[in-house]
């Protein structure tokens, strides 16, 4: 146990510090956000309808950007090997490497969700439900996103193979998270439904995640 | 002869050669039949002469998803077993499987122009067998990303494994979200709700389509191991000419003689 925490807990400082890149992801996101009105056009009503597809797309490429550092840069300076053959079992360290950078990458897009909100023009309600969706579906995205950041360092092919890879599978989480916003925003269905399913993709996420990105660690890695 | 027994490529190239015309003349049969049965088959009171369709689509679709199935069995060989040609057959299946998928959607793009009123529909069912088609590319992708053929069959095991948890979605999302497309009719609870018209033809084709599977795919496990023999000759080659290089110098001469022995 405290070996996972002493790696959480290395990984959120690595993360925060200079050269970590955890807050690029939120700098991407605003930066993604202030083009929308570029290319949709100025109109607020438009913008106001829009926006929780807009800041979930965001939150979608934003989470993607960072992933690649999560396996690549401890292969690079030799730690990842010390992981994988310590007394942890590598899917616990697999899941708390994950946790750590949801922590320090996908919190800061959530925090940074209710003023991005204010530039799109959603009200209190609105981003609220966006802030409450993303907060439940970010953690699905980061989890299957490891096992595109797991098989890209086993390959040394980072970047677009990943997001290739990574992409199709975060379908169902992006569908049931704009659903879900925009259920508690404008109905008719019930906010439950959609939540609960993208509570459970998240919770199947957690699961597999860790297991398959630590298979692909231990066969790929010679 | 076990699954085991054909770890050896020779044998299972030899077994394969002995097989291959037996199932392609079966395969060519099957399909002439369901081919003129589906043919002949009566036009539906409602849809007219357009539910011929089915009997290419279905079996298509089936298909794409039986594939997967079966690539998964492979990466599990790969993973669990370690059987030597699992690898070669995850990797002759995905292309094939692209095919299947790019046909049922094609197929049903032209089902539904007259019989939705639409090319394409955003629905549950036909999202979720567009991203069972980006995933075949992803993994064609990934395949041919990496050099080494066993270090890629690893990774893409692993990813065909995680891509099989969609193989449910697609399956019951006709029945979790009740939009457009049509709930499940052939294999239900209760029996098929087909006339008997249209369910032996369409049954007769899946038949043949899965035969035509079976056949493509066996053929496309010899081409690769043919492929990997030719491979590892050429590596061999380079090595001996980079060998004979360091030996007397003569770049040019030695180079154009491996050239002409091979």
């Amino acid at each position: 146990m405290t070996a996972l925490s002493a790696l959480i807990r290395r990984d959120i400082r690595i993360a925060l510090r200079v050269g970590g890149g955890a807050l690029i992801g939120v700098l991407f996101f605003l930066t993604v956000v202030v083009l929308m009105p570029f290319a949709v056009g100025p109109d607020l009503a438009l913008l106001s309808r829009l926006g929780p597809a807009i800041l979930w797309l965001g939150a979608l490429l934003a989470s993607l950007l960072t992933l690649d550092r999560l396996f690549m840069a401890d292969h690079e300076d030799g730690s990842l090997d010390l992981i994988t053959m310590s007394r942890t079992p590598l899917e616990l360290a697999c899941a708390a490497k994950a946790l750590a950078h949801w922590l320090a990458a996908g919190l800061p897009l959530i925090v940074a969700t209710p003023v991005l909100g204010l530039l799109l023009n959603l009200d209190m309600v609105a981003t609220g439900a966006v802030a409450l969706t993303l907060l439940a579906g970010t953690p699905a995205l980061t989890f299957t996103g490891m096992i595109g950041a797991a098989l890209a360092v086993t390959l040394h092919r980072g970047g677009l193979l990943m997001a290739v890879l990574v992409l199709p599978l975060s379908i169902p989480v992006l569908i049931f998270g704009v659903a879900a916003s925009q259920a508690a925003i404008v109905g008719p269905m019930t906010f439950g439904a959609p939540f609960s399913i993208l509570c459970a993709l998240s919770l199947v996420s957690l699961v597999i995640g860790p297991f398959a990105a630590a298979a692909s660690l231990k066969h790929g890695l010679d | 002869m076990t699954l085991i027994d054909l770890a050896n490529p020779t044998r299972f190239l030899a077994l394969t050669a002995r097989l291959l015309p037996w199932l392609a003349a079966a395969t060519i049969i099957l399909l002439a039949i369901g081919l003129y049965q589906s043919a002949t088959a009566p036009d539906d009171y409602q849809q007219g002469a357009t539910v011929k369709i089915m009997f290419i689509h279905v079996p298509n679709a089936w298909l794409s998803m039986f594939v997967w199935g079966v690539m998964s069995i492979a990466s599990l060989g790969t993973l669990v077993w370690r059987h030597p040609l699992a690898d070669v057959a995850a990797k002759a299946a995905a292309p094939i499987g692209a095919s299947f998928t790019f046909l049922a959607l094609l197929t049903g793009s032209l089902w539904g122009r007259p019989m939705w009123g639409t090319y394409w529909e955003w629905d549950a069912r036909l999202t979720s067998v567009l991203i069972l088609f980006l995933m075949y590319l992803g993994l064609m992708a990934l395949w041919r990303a990496v050099d080494d053929p066993s270090r890629a069959a690893r990774a893409a095991a692993v990813l065909t494994l995680v891509g099989a948890l969609n193989l449910p979605i697609i399956k019951f999302s006709v029945d979790w979200w009740n939009t457009l497309h049509q709930p499940a009719s052939v294999m239900r609870m209760g029996g098929s709700s087909l006339d008997r018209s249209f369910l032996i033809p369409l049954l007769v084709m899946a038949i043949a389509f899965t035969l035509l599977f079976v056949t493509l795919h066996l053929a496309a496990m010899r081409n690769e191991i043919l492929r990997r023999r030719v491979r590892s000759l050429q590596m061999m080659q380079a090595s001996r000419v980079a060998f004979s290089e360091v030996g007397t110098g003569s770049r040019e001469g030695s180079t154009s003689k491996e050239v002409g022995a091979a």
